[in-house]
This record gives C-alpha cells, structure tokens and sequence, in this order.
C-alpha cells in the first residue's frame, strides 16, 4: 500500500484514512487489497470530503464498489445528527432517487422454463417498457400523481398493481412516511406522468436469473432460495421525477449552504442542515421520489406477472425482497453507548439490517434482510442477508453492485455490442436492447469484479452471503 | 464543434465557438449524441426553449438541464438548435422529431446535469462550455 500511505490498514478488508484538516471524522473504507489497490485518488479524496460535512457521526464510509461519484462516492455511507448541526447533501442521494433492485420467485427450476426461455425472453422485452423514450401503460393525473408520491407502492397495490402481501417484502413495508409531494417541482412531476412502470436505460435491467450456488443453507431456506430455482430482478429507480427533483434541488442546495456557514470542498455535495427550512423541503421531496421508485417498482412486478402468466399460466411470482441503494433516511443508530435518529445517506450502498429488525418481515427476522446487489448482464448478482455486526461496522450498511471500472465513451470504443450479445448468446444468456452502443457502454467487463466486491463485503462483515445467480435472459433498459 | 469526453460512470460534453451561444448550440448536440447521432434526427417539429441564470455557467447548466427535460417530457430527440442569449437570457428553437426505437436505437438516457466539472470559459475569443450529464 505504499501507493496510498494515507491509508492505514485496520484489518484484512478494513482501511482508515485518519482525520486531518477539516475532516470531523476518519474515512472507513471496506475493501481487499486489490480492490483498495483499484481505487482511484478522486474516490479517497470524496470520502475525505464527506467527512469534513457538519454533524457526519462516527465515519465517512466507503463499500468495497466505491467508485467516484457526484459530491459522495458511489458506494457512500454517512450518517448526520440533525441535533448536532447535521445536514442533509443532494450529492448524497444522487440524481437516480431510490434506484435499486427488486427481486422475486418463479417457483421454476431452469428445466421447467428452458422450452419456453425465447418466447418469455421476447414477451417481457415487448411488454416492459424499457429504454430512451418508452412509455407506461398508465398516465397519471396531477391528483393521482400526489397520492403516488405519498402512497408508494401502497398505491400501486390499491390501484390494483400486485398483492398487499408484496408490501411485507419492500424496505419500510412499500412506502416512506413523510413525503412531501407539494415540494415537488411541477417540472417534476410533469416528467413522471407518462413514465409509471417504465425501466429506465442505462444499467438498468430486467434479469430473469438461476441459482447456482448457495453458501449459507439456513439462511437461503429462510429466505425460500434453493440451487436451480429460478428468480427474476428487477434493477431501476425513479424515472424523471427523481432526475428533477435532483436537478432542482442540487442547484439550490449549493446555492445555500454558504449562508449556514458550510463551506462545500466539493460543489457537488450540496449540503444544508437538516433541520433547515430547505433541508426539510429537500427532504420531504426527496421521500416523494423514494415512494415514486417504489410504486414503479411495484407497477413493473404487475406487469411481469401478467407477461409471465400468458406463458406459464400457473406461475406465481412471490417477493423475495426490494432494496433501494440511492437514498437518504432517519434511522435509530447506537452512538457512544446512546441510541440516536439519525440521517443515514447511502448513495450506491444497500441498507442491510441484522436479524431483528423492526423493518423485516416476520419471515425474515431471525435471518437479517435480503441484501440483493445487482451485477452485469454477463456476470453474476448475489443475495445477502444482513448481519448482527453490520450496524457497528457501517451503520448496517452493504455494497449495492459491480460498480463500473471503465467509462462509457471507452467501453463503447472497445467493444461491440453485436459481438457482446453473440458471446454471451454461447453462454446461453439471451440479451434483449434496443441499442447495441447501448449494450457496449454496459460490457461485463467494463465493471468491477461483482464476485470481489461481494466477498469483500461478506468477509469484512457488512452482509452474509447466502447465494448467487447467474443471467438467463437480460431486458436491458 | 463538440466532443464527449471519459467520465467514470457518466458522459462529458465539451463544446467550442467564437460565439457562445454557438457553443450551447452544439454542446446540444452533444447532449443528443449521447442518445443517437445527431445527423439521424429528423428536424420536423420546432420546440421553443427559455430559460435564465445569474451567470454564464448556470445559463448553460439551465440550458442543458431544460433541453434534457424537453426531451423527456415529449420523448423527442433534437437534431439542430438555434440559441439566443442577451443578458444572461436565452430563447431558443430546437428542432428534432419523436424518438423511433427502430431508426434511432436510443443508447442511454440523459437524467440530469451534473455540476461536475461544469464550466463555461473564454479564452482568445473562443468560448469553451462543458458539463458531465448523469446517464
């Protein structure tokens, strides 16, 4: 490590930077060495830059993905005490508001789909809404739109979208109290009124997936996972309302800080205190997009399900769970021995609760949450359960994918989509897009190692592996 | 004359002109290539844009960020801009036409603006604007 000799090393997948100059609190950085190794100067420098926000608790974290990222690193944790001065950062949430993964069960094994993986492959790619321009099904009035932004998928399930048993299985039971949707920007909203059940682009997708492996055998039967089944994830966020609501408030929230006295090293991190009439703003707007993520979320399992059953007309697609990995939420965190709310921003980083968490569903208590992280279309994603020592660690905190290794406009040079989708055809993965400079700009190799993240994150203690799927089909957005 | 240049996770875009808002123009091209090639795009319907800022540098974040909602909103791609600005106000036209999946295979989205790295400079009577958009 004599590379990065601001880096002390704590223990085998754990690294410090210590507090200097503004810092209020030492940069954690949970990694293996290659990893730590990876990790660019800009990374470490945003994890410093965070720990120098007013009220930040405890550390600036960084997951094994991080990467550099708008203000936060992606891959970010930190946690603010409203009560202390802590602020609330845009940069910390980023633009894509709630984004994250949905997974759920076929109750199929590979062998029972496999006559059918065409013909199911070309019916999602045709009946979900996905990439540049596409739109919902449903378009939403100004007063329909509201009840979304405060309902979550709770709405979506009164409007008929999947079960109300689904809610059990989503993070906060499918809908973030607090929303504000008066503090949404009618340009906002303008945006989201035709976007409802859409999947977005970029690295978004629709997996249709098979265990392969399983690790942790009492967690996995927990969880209802078994090797062979098939599951089907779902990876997008909060359409143009949570771009807008981000575009509107970053600005502002840069504007501001200086007048309360917070001297941003980094434009992009975007901060004013919490307990601010424009924190509060900020974030009863930003609850608003995390219900928007949740609703869509909820409105393209609808969706699946309908193409599903046309198909298999006896099938049941049963949750397993929905993570949200750009988000930024009051949560109760022991501090010095005290129990305290505070302000959790994870920003490319998975919210990964231990075994008795008031949060999980009954069924999942005893085990922690379902942690999902999202690989490529040509590697691999894993399911995680949260761990006990997680809170100490990094306020129960867990990596959220590969994050990417290599920028678009290089990968697009190195790479051909044709090419891309022929090789992972021989592999018999069947990848559905519209664009094949779209499918270059997202090549598996233009990531980081998903396996290397995830056994960084499950040996440094931040999650338990439980198991790994591999692709079968990919809808890319 | 605009290029894109690396940015980790997203897409940069830096355009030059004698003229600024020649520059906006096509750092709006720019915008529109990272969905298609601009020179695909069709310019059939005409949409009027405006917007403000308190200096060139939030002009141009403002310029982009209504092009990108435009674009949303309507599901068009632009092929050609023509920008006014006088007094830190800017009027313009876009011309473009709605996306087709078929003709245009959309790559990847514009979400947002960025301020990463966001400048608008002139130096030798050449104005250099550039931002990183969130995809």
């Amino acid at each position: 490590m004599m590379a990065k000799p601001e880096l002390k090393r704590v223990s085998e997948y754990c690294w410090r930077i210590e507090p200097s100059g503004n810092m209020k609190v030492p940069g954690v950085i949970f990694a293996d060495n290659n990893l730590i190794n990876d990790m660019d100067e800009k990374t470490l420098t945003q994890v410093r830059n965070v720990a120098a926000l007013p009220g930040i608790v405890k550390g600036s974290f960084a997951m094994p993905d991080a990467h550099m990222g708008y203000g936060f690193c992606i891959g970010g944790v930190a946690a603010f005490d409203p009560d202390a001065g802590g602020v609330i950062s845009g940069g910390g949430v980023g633009f894509d508001i709630s984004c994250g993964v949905r997974t759920f069960h076929t109750g199929m094994t590979l062998d029972q789909l496999e006559g059918n993986k065409e013909k199911l492959a070309d019916a999602l790619f045709r009946d979900i809404p996905a990439g540049v321009g596409s739109t919902g099904t449903i378009s939403l009035t100004s007063e329909a739109l509201d009840n979304m932004l405060t309902g979550g998928a709770v709405w979506a399930v009164e409007k008929g979208f999947g079960t109300k048993e689904d809610l059990d299985y989503i993070e906060e039971h499918g809908m973030i109290k607090g929303a504000m949707p008066g503090k949404v920007s009618p340009d906002a909203k303008r945006r989201q009124r035709d976007e409802m059940g859409t999947l977005g682009s970029g690295n978004h997708y629709l997996e249709v997936q098979k265990v392969i492996e399983v690790y942790d055998s009492q967690i996995a039967e927990g969880f209802g996972i078994k090797k062979g089944d098939c599951m089907i994830s779902i990876h997008c966020g909060s359409r143009g309302l949570g771009h807008q609501i981000g575009t509107d408030y970053l600005r502002q929230m840069a504007y501001e800080a200086p007048k309360y006295g917070i001297e941003l090293p980094d434009r992009e991190l975007a901060s004013v205190p919490v307990n601010s009439p424009l924190g509060q703003d900020y974030l009863g707007a930003m609850r608003a997009g995390i219900n928007c993520a949740l609703a869509n979320r909820q409105i393209l399992t609808a969706l699946v399900r309908k193409t599903f059953a046309k198909i298999f007309p006896n099938s049941e697609l049963k949750m397993l769970y929905d993570v949200s990995h750009n988000t930024a939420k009051v949560e109760e965190h022991q501090v010095n021995g005290k129990m305290k709310h505070l302000l959790v921003h994870r920003k490319g980083a998975t919210r990964a609760f231990g075994p008795g968490s008031s949060d999980l569903p009954p069924r999942y208590k005893s085990f922690g949450q379902p942690v999902l992280i999202g690989g490529t279309m040509g590697t691999a994603s894993y399911i995680l359960a949260g761990t006990a020592e997680s809170e100490k660690l990094a306020f129960s905190s867990a990596c959220h994918g590969a994050g990417r290794s290599m920028s678009r406009t290089a990968a697009s040079k190195k790479w051909q989509g044709s090419t891309l989708m022929k090789e992972l055809a021989q592999r018999k993965i069947i990848i559905k897009s519209r664009s094949m400079r779209g499918l270059a700009e997202e090549a598996p190799d233009a990531y980081k190692n998903v396996s290397a993240v995830v056994e960084a994150t499950s040996n440094a203690g931040l999650a338990r592996k439980v198991a790994k799927l591999v692709p079968l089909i990919c809808v890319k957005g | 004359m605009w290029e894109h240049f690396s940015h980790q996770s997203d897409i940069g875009i830096r355009a030059k002109a004698g003229i600024l808002s020649r520059a906006f123009e096509d750092a709006g091209l720019g915008l529109t290539a990272i969905i298609t090639d601009p020179k695909d795009v069709e310019t059939l319907e005409p949409v009027n844009i405006e917007c403000g800022g308190e200096n060139e540098e939030v002009l141009f974040f403002n310029w982009m960020s209504r092009v990108i909602y435009e674009m949303d909103i309507r599901k068009m791609l632009f092929g050609r801009y023509e920008v006014k600005i006088e007094n830190l106000k800017l009027s313009a036209i876009a011309w473009g036409e709605k996306i087709n999946f078929d003709r245009h295979s959309p790559a990847v989205e514009p979400k947002a603006v960025t301020l990463n790295q966001l400048s608008v400079k002139e130096e030798n009577k050449e104005w250099t604007v550039q931002c990183v958009i969130d995809v």
